[in-house]
């Protein structure tokens, strides 16, 4: 059952051949059978699923709901749902049952999608590799030494298990397409404001953004359709029409100007990696695109702007986890200053800590304007950069991350090298812009990804042309042998 | 550039977070390998460019200013580490 579509679920269970309290069960136990060795759930919520799946099923025989009705989902642990634990990955919530649904959750909710669990992933969104939570690292499935990818690494693993239909994930820096490239499945990260933030925990609010993780660009513009849209609880939340993700989906692509930045070829680039893209290249132009060489001059001041600017506003965002209204405390404090020291130092991991401490050194006395000031201007150089290359096409195309999956314990013990790894997706975060991940081969076994990127609002395109190119191709069609 | 052991200290501090007496120097070589990082940007032009501080440069939203909050208190301080007669409970602050 689990190799079947998205789509072809929707018929089936449209046409009765099955419930969707079967197919939930069937992931319900597919995780049982196979979560232990690979660690991506934190929490696993068989009751509320079947319940939800009965609710589900409702629906269908009223003949309501969508595509997505009846079909279960699995949400990254960012994602508060009310009654249930949401973790962050972190010390510090492994007791906080949220009190209410973020938006993300309560939209897929009302389409009717049973909720299986929440999914691992770097302790409060900071990391490449799913390493840093508190609870374990996922393993990748297709190779158990190699890591998920991060922050996303348990929504992208459960995708390409089978442990889930689809997921939710977020990307501050590159967390839905870096995970999505390690782990062979298909990811986006909407515009900056396309997804609400609310009952998203904060990391750093200027870059996060939730979206889809599935196996195809079909299956996540339906599921951004379902989780996307203004609300008016988050301030950063755009303002417009509810955009169509879904019916350009069949355009043909003869005549797209898909632009090759000569920066994302350069050193340091894996050669089986660049492979994958240039092969990805090649099919588009056989498909009646016109390839562009455009430049993005100021690539390499991404890296050490977004490093400021994300932790100084984490170290802002995570100020409020003090023990006092939720999450975890230190036994018995002896002052409000120890309270607050403690339930901090004994409830955060190294990595966050590390942020907080970068960022509060980055906005502190002195170092404003060397430090802050100076990243926010690089960072429009950086969002003028993708401006002008945009006048020459309509996507660009590029590797999403320098190597595939790198192994469990390579990277955690060097925050810079890690840090430097992100290259390719960061600089969209700082400009807000839309960017996808597509399965494009393979390299000594691991999965590698294609990077799309476009202008302000045009997801559609961009899941257009992965659309199209996963009609010509069968990369997203891979599985991982043990969870056949 | 490296950190003191005072800055760290500052640092922390700044942070409430402490830093265990055998974690120092490992923390502190973390901190200036990733201040490292940044000396890149120093020698950038950045002279007529005005800083970035949201990717559309949208303003913030206003709404009518009336109450949308319904009182949810008591769901609220159910999850607190201590709560007693509607109030948060902290060490003792004034003898």
């Amino acid at each position: 059952m689990h190799r079947l579509s998205i789509k072809e679920m929707s018929e089936k269970l449209r046409n009765k051949e099955i419930t969707s309290v079967e197919l939930t069960q069937h992931y319900l136990d597919r995780i049982e059978r196979y979560d232990g060795e690979l660690n991506a759930y934190i929490t696993v919520t068989p009751e509320l699923a079947i319940e939800m799946a009965k609710q589900a099923d409702q629906m269908l025989s009223e003949g309501k709901g969508g595509v997505l009705t009846g079909i279960p989902v699995a949400h990254k642990d960012i994602f508060c749902i009310d009654g249930v634990k949401t973790t962050c990955g972190s010390k510090m919530l492994s007791n906080f049952v949220a009190p209410y649904d973020a938006n993300v959750v309560e939209q897929l909710k009302s389409a009717g999608m049973p909720i299986l669990g929440k999914t691992n992933m770097d302790e409060f969104a900071m990391g490449s590799s799913s390493e840093s939570s508190y609870y374990g690292p996922t393993k990748n499935p297709w190779d158990m030494n190699a890591v998920p990818g991060g922050s996303s690494g348990g929504s992208a693993a459960v995708v390409a298990a089978g442990l889930a239909p689809l997921a939710t994930g977020t990307d501050t820096g590159g967390s839905i397409r870096q995970p999505a490239s390690f782990c062979g499945i298909t990811g986006i990260k909407p515009t900056y404001g396309a997804v609400s933030r609310y009952g998203m925990i904060a990391y750093a609010s200027s870059f996060d953004q939730g979206g889809p993780m599935t196996r195809t660009a079909e299956e996540s513009a339906w599921l951004l359709d379902a989780m996307a849209g203004f609300d008016e609880r988050d301030s950063t939340s755009l303002q417009q029409e509810k955009s169509d993700y879904c019916s350009t989906l069949e355009h043909d692509i003869q005549g797209l100007k898909v632009g090759v930045p000569k920066e994302y070829f350069g050193d340091g680039l894996d050669a089986g990696v660049e492979q994958v893209v240039r092969d990805a290249i090649a099919e588009l132009e056989k498909q009646g695109a016109e390839i562009v060489e455009v430049s993005l001059p100021n690539k390499d001041l991404a890296v050490p702007a977004y490093y400021i600017l994300a932790p100084a506003e984490a170290s802002s965002n995570l100020s409020r986890f003090d023990g006092v209204r939720y999450g975890y405390r230190c036994e018995n404090p002896t002052s409000l200053e120890d309270l607050y020291t403690r339930s901090r130092s004994e409830g955060f991991g190294a990595e966050v800590k590390r942020r907080i401490m970068v960022g509060a050194y980055a906005l502190s006395a002195g170092y404003y304007d060397a430090y802050y000031l100076k990243a926010q201007k690089l960072r429009r150089m950086v969002r003028d950069d993708f401006t002008k290359a945009f006048e020459q096409c309509d996507v660009i195309i590029g590797p999403v991350a320098p190597t595939p999956a790198f192994n469990i314990g390579e990277k955690s013990d060097d925050p810079v090298s890690m840090y430097l790894a992100d290259l390719y997706t960061i600089p969209v975060n700082l400009a807000g812009l839309p960017a996808m991940s597509f399965p494009g081969g393979f390299v000594d076994g691991r999965p590698v990804g294609v990077h799309l990127i476009g202008p302000y609002h045009s997801e559609a395109k961009l899941l257009n042309v992965a659309h199209q190119y996963q009609q010509a191709t069968e990369w997203h069609k891979q599985m991982p042998e043990s969870y056949q | 550039m490296s950190l003191g052991k005072t800055e760290v200290d500052t640092i922390a501090r700044l942070s409430a977070i402490s830093v265990e007496a055998s974690e120092v120097d490992q923390v502190t070589e973390k901190l200036s390998n990733i201040l490292d990082l940044f000396a890149q940007m120093e020698t950038v032009d950045t002279e007529n460019v005005e800083p970035m501080s949201h990717p559309l440069d949208q303003v913030q939203r206003l709404r009518e200013d009336v109450v949308t909050e319904t009182d949810q208190r008591e769901k609220y301080q159910k999850i607190a580490p201590a709560a007693k007669a509607g109030m948060y409970l902290v060490p003792q602050v004034i003898e």
